[in-house]
């Protein structure tokens, strides 16, 4: 029962909440409690912070062999995307043409299926990137 | 810290082996290597074992206590630890058994690894290994551990001009030295063609860039140097064992065609050890995939960054060059069970530093070096091993 | 108090078929079928694509184009015959997913293809009434048509988010009046996977007697007539319908032209009316006048009469795709992979 382990990721999957280090800037994603930078001096200075869902590809896969849930959607596509707010996304690009695809391209998020528990289970929703 | 020696090596044949189970596994390569170690069993004090994920393959988890139990150690009541670190768990265990006879905890260790992944299907057994990478953030949103790893190839084409041929070469080098191996997976050479042409897995990686799915053990027996010589004649001593780690995602790393966690381990062992990369004349490296072994003899010193593909395509790691990376075959054909992987590439270095890994026998071989890996590159344990004269 | 459209936005997903490949399945003349129904492609969801996901697109762009803070945003209703849980609302998620929650009210709403203008009624009302600052309405389907059934030809995905507000608006919503009655053309019953309709008796007694009637009340109630309109939008279970319609009221095509969709992506059931409004509302001027009827099976019509104000040269709809770019990003696929993403192949059992 995978409910409240997506659950409570929500914010982050849904709206790409990360969080930025009070003492140095840094932005990270997924949300983090202490700054790797800036280490004691960060804990309870990190703050929340919404990224744009804007960045460019650093790197991609065609994924041939699909776990089960993506089986329906293969070949499909996974991306390490670089977000403009300087942090790296790994997720799949969606609504793409395969010879289209180049490491560069500009994507932007938005929310898809992401998985489920089964055809009575729960609907696990989150990000995916889309060509601009 | 107490100099340490390696006085007895075993393993199993890797591969589909439907008749053994997980216990069978670790009993018979544990077995073989406290017979090759002449001990008689009741002088072990502690027994260490890597073993990444036997809930999920077999349902069994507590396996420390029953590899132990079914040893015959039962009844002298041994500690017994299961270590886990991914693909990096036989190489932790071996460090964690090095530094408890190093500090003078107990003196006979014996360190196995051992993983059953045919018990499953192939998707599951695929999902299971992506555990290693960060299941919230990267494998739920469908990166696969190859896809990872195929990412990181892409990349390195992009950033280094290397080439799909030069990527595919590692598995041609690995599959010749591993027909060289009668307990490889695969004994059988291989042609350029036939990876590049293999069914693609997660491009640019096809299935021929991928270490199989395998069942398999391997253990080695510790003790003191200066006891060594009681047990055998020829004690191989571990020079350095060393470990890094980094960010669980790969993401969320400076660079994605490299493995800064090899090069720290790597600069901590040469460092323990007073050598240098020139000093090594046989590596056991995690080629995983392909890709893998070009960021390990990068990452570890071996080649300059960028290079390792044309070194690899150019024979400069095939067995009779100056560094023979790999000799077993790697896990590309020697095969991967997880678990075991990091303590076999220790018992190929040992064979080779004694003289005896026959017609894969790599010439005048003083020190050899492993670099297991867990995950992308979130663990690794660099173990320096050399001859003793 | 003025009530009527802040914002608006749309999506439309890409995968498209064509009536000739879905006929060539079943031994149908897909030509003429495409002739008859006046399809020329409809759009098909991807294996990854629901209600909730076509629900938060429209809903962000509408947010995208205006800038309005999610937090000021009072109620969200979507409109839907496929929300994709039976239990557990559509409208939550997208709630969570444009950041409007939690101090606000939230709930599902199903009346065949009007749940969508069922919604903005709803919301004109709770704003009117000073209850709530915004509202959001939004209708959108992946409507199912079994296979080998007329349906199949025209059931197809997508949806509008409308932004209801009394200040800053777009469109003025001048009057809104319906037309309901029990009229069983159209159903599904709990747990059946496809709907069923009663053929012929969708038209006469049900779609044209419930638009014709919630029209004509429409136009008695303003004083209006078919020509102080510059756009009509009405709802499009195909492409011949809409046009028949159009005429009986006195309406030409040149009004319904800018607001027809069907032709070119399918009937989006809930999504219909409002896809066709937001069509309209990309090429609309500050002073021109719309009339839009939707109709929902089982049955009833609602009608509205909507005029643009100055406020739509401020909006930015450059912000999120028009519908045009919305219809023109396509992908046409075969049978094999519609019916693979509809999940109409029984697939195997997992055993792991």
């Amino acid at each position: 029962m995978a409910v409240a382990r997506f659950w409570r990721e929500n914010a982050s999957r849904y709206n790409l909440i990360g969080t930025k280090c009070g003492v140095c800037g840094r932005v990270y994603f997924p949300p983090r409690s202490v700054c790797p930078t800036c280490h004691r001096k960060s804990i309870g200075k990190m703050e929340p912070f919404k990224l744009k869902g804007e960045g460019e590809v650093l790197t991609y896969s065609i994924v041939h062999e699909a776990p089960s849930q993506l089986e329906m959607q293969k070949p499909y596509v996974i991306a390490i995307v670089q977000m403009d707010e300087g942090v790296r996304i790994t997720g799949q690009i969606i609504d793409v043409e395969l010879d289209e695809l180049k490491v560069g391209m500009k994507v932007r998020t938005t929310l898809r299926k992401v998985s489920d528990d089964g055809a009575a289970g729960v609907i696990h929703y989150g990000y995916k990137f889309m060509p601009v | 810290m107490r100099e340490v020696a390696i006085i007895g090596v075993g393993d199993t044949k890797f591969g589909e082996l439907w008749d053994m189970s997980l216990r069978d596994l670790g009993i018979q390569a544990g077995l073989s290597a406290v017979y090759d170690a002449n001990l008689s069993g009741d002088e072990i004090d502690a027994l260490y074992l890597g073993n990444m994920s036997a809930g999920k393959f077999t349902e069994q988890e507590h396996i420390g206590a029953l590899i132990s139990d079914y040893s015959g150690l039962a009844r002298d009541h041994i500690p017994a630890t299961r270590v886990e670190a991914a693909g990096a768990s036989g190489g932790l265990a071996f460090r964690q058994g090095v530094m408890a006879v190093a500090s003078g905890m107990h003196d006979i260790v014996v360190v196995g690894g051992a993983e059953k992944m045919t018990d499953v299907g192939d998707t599951l057994s695929t999902e299971i290994q992506a555990m290693a990478a960060d299941q919230q953030w990267e494998t739920s949103f469908g990166a696969t551990f190859p896809a990872l790893h195929a990412m990181i190839a892409r990349r390195h084409m992009h950033e280094y001009g290397t080439t799909r041929e030069q990527i595919a070469s590692v598995a041609v080098k690995n599959h010749k030295h591993g027909s060289l191996n009668p307990k490889a997976q695969f004994q059988k050479e291989i042609k350029l063609e036939s990876v590049l042409r293999s069914l693609p897995v997660a491009e640019p990686l096809g299935m021929f860039d991928c270490a199989p799915v395998s069942d398999g053990g391997a253990a080695v027996v510790l003790c003191p140097l200066e006891k060594a010589r009681k047990y055998t004649d020829t004690p191989v001593k571990v020079l350095a064992s060393a470990q890094a780690s980094d960010t669980l995602s790969l993401a969320n790393r400076e660079s994605l065609c490299r493995f800064d966690a090899t090069t720290v381990a790597a600069q901590r062992a040469f460092k323990m050890a007073g050598l240098e990369p020139k000093d090594v004349q046989l590596a056991e490296v995690h080629d995983s995939y392909t890709i893998s072994e070009i960021l390990a003899i990068e990452d570890l010193g071996f080649f300059p960054k960028g290079k390792g593909g044309q070194a690899t395509a150019d024979g400069e790691t095939t067995l009779g060059s100056k560094l023979a990376v790999n000799t077993s075959g790697g896990l590309k054909a020697r095969g991967d069970p997880i678990g075991a992987t990091g303590v076999a590439q220790v018992v190929e270095l040992v064979r080779q530093l004694r003289g005896e890994a026959d017609k894969r026998q790599v010439s005048g071989a003083e020190v050899g070096l492993a670099q297991n890996v867990g995950g992308t590159g979130a663990t690794v344990v660099v173990q320096i091993l050399g001859r003793v004269n | 108090m003025d009530v009527g459209i802040v914002s608006y936005g749309a999506y439309i997903p890409r995968y498209r078929i064509v009536p000739q490949e879905i006929g060539k399945v079943w031994g149908t003349d897909g030509e003429a079928m495409s002739r008859n129904l006046y399809i020329l492609s409809k759009s098909v969801p991807g294996p990854d694509e629901d209600v909730i996901t076509i629900a938060v697109e429209a809903a962000r762009g509408t947010l995208r184009r205006c800038g309005v803070d999610p937090k000021r945003i009072g109620a969200i209703y979507v409109g839907s015959e496929s929300h994709p849980y039976a239990v557990k609302p559509t409208s939550t998620i997208v709630a969570e997913a444009i950041e409007a929650s939690p101090n606000m009210t939230a709930a599902d709403f199903e009346f065949a293809c009007k749940a969508g203008t069922a919604a903005i009624q709803c919301c004109l009302g709770l704003v009117g009434s000073g209850m709530i600052e915004y509202g959001m309405a939004i209708g959108a389907d992946t409507s199912q048509g079994a296979p080998g059934d007329a349906l199949e030809y025209s059931a197809s995905a997508g949806g509008a988010a409308y932004l209801i507000g009394s200040k800053n608006l777009i469109a003025k919503i001048e009057n809104t009046v319906s037309y309901t009655t029990d009229t069983p053309d159209f159903w599904r019953r709990e747990g059946q996977d496809y709907p069923s309709h009663g053929g012929r008796f969708t038209g006469e007694p049900a779609y044209f007697k419930h638009i014709t009637s919630a029209a004509k009340r429409l136009l008695e109630t303003m004083g209006t007539k078919p020509s102080d309109y510059d756009y009509a939008v009405f709802h499009q279970p195909n492409g011949k319908f809409p046009m028949r319609v159009a005429k009986q009221l006195g309406f030409t095509d040149q009004q319904i032209e800018a607001g027809l969709l069907t032709p070119f992506i399918g009937n989006t059931y809930s999504g219909a009316v409002p896809l066709g409004l937001a069509s309209v509302l990309d090429v609309a001027k500050p002073g021109q006048r719309i009339f839009a009827v939707a109709y929902g099976s089982g049955a009833g019509s609602d009608a509205f009469d909507i005029s643009i104000t100055d406020g739509i040269e401020e909006l930015d709809r450059s912000a999120a795709p028009s519908i045009r770019e919305l219809v023109e990003r396509k992908k046409f696929i075969d049978y094999a992979t519609y019916a693979k993403y509809k999940n109409k192949i029984k697939l195997k059992e997992a055993i792991e």
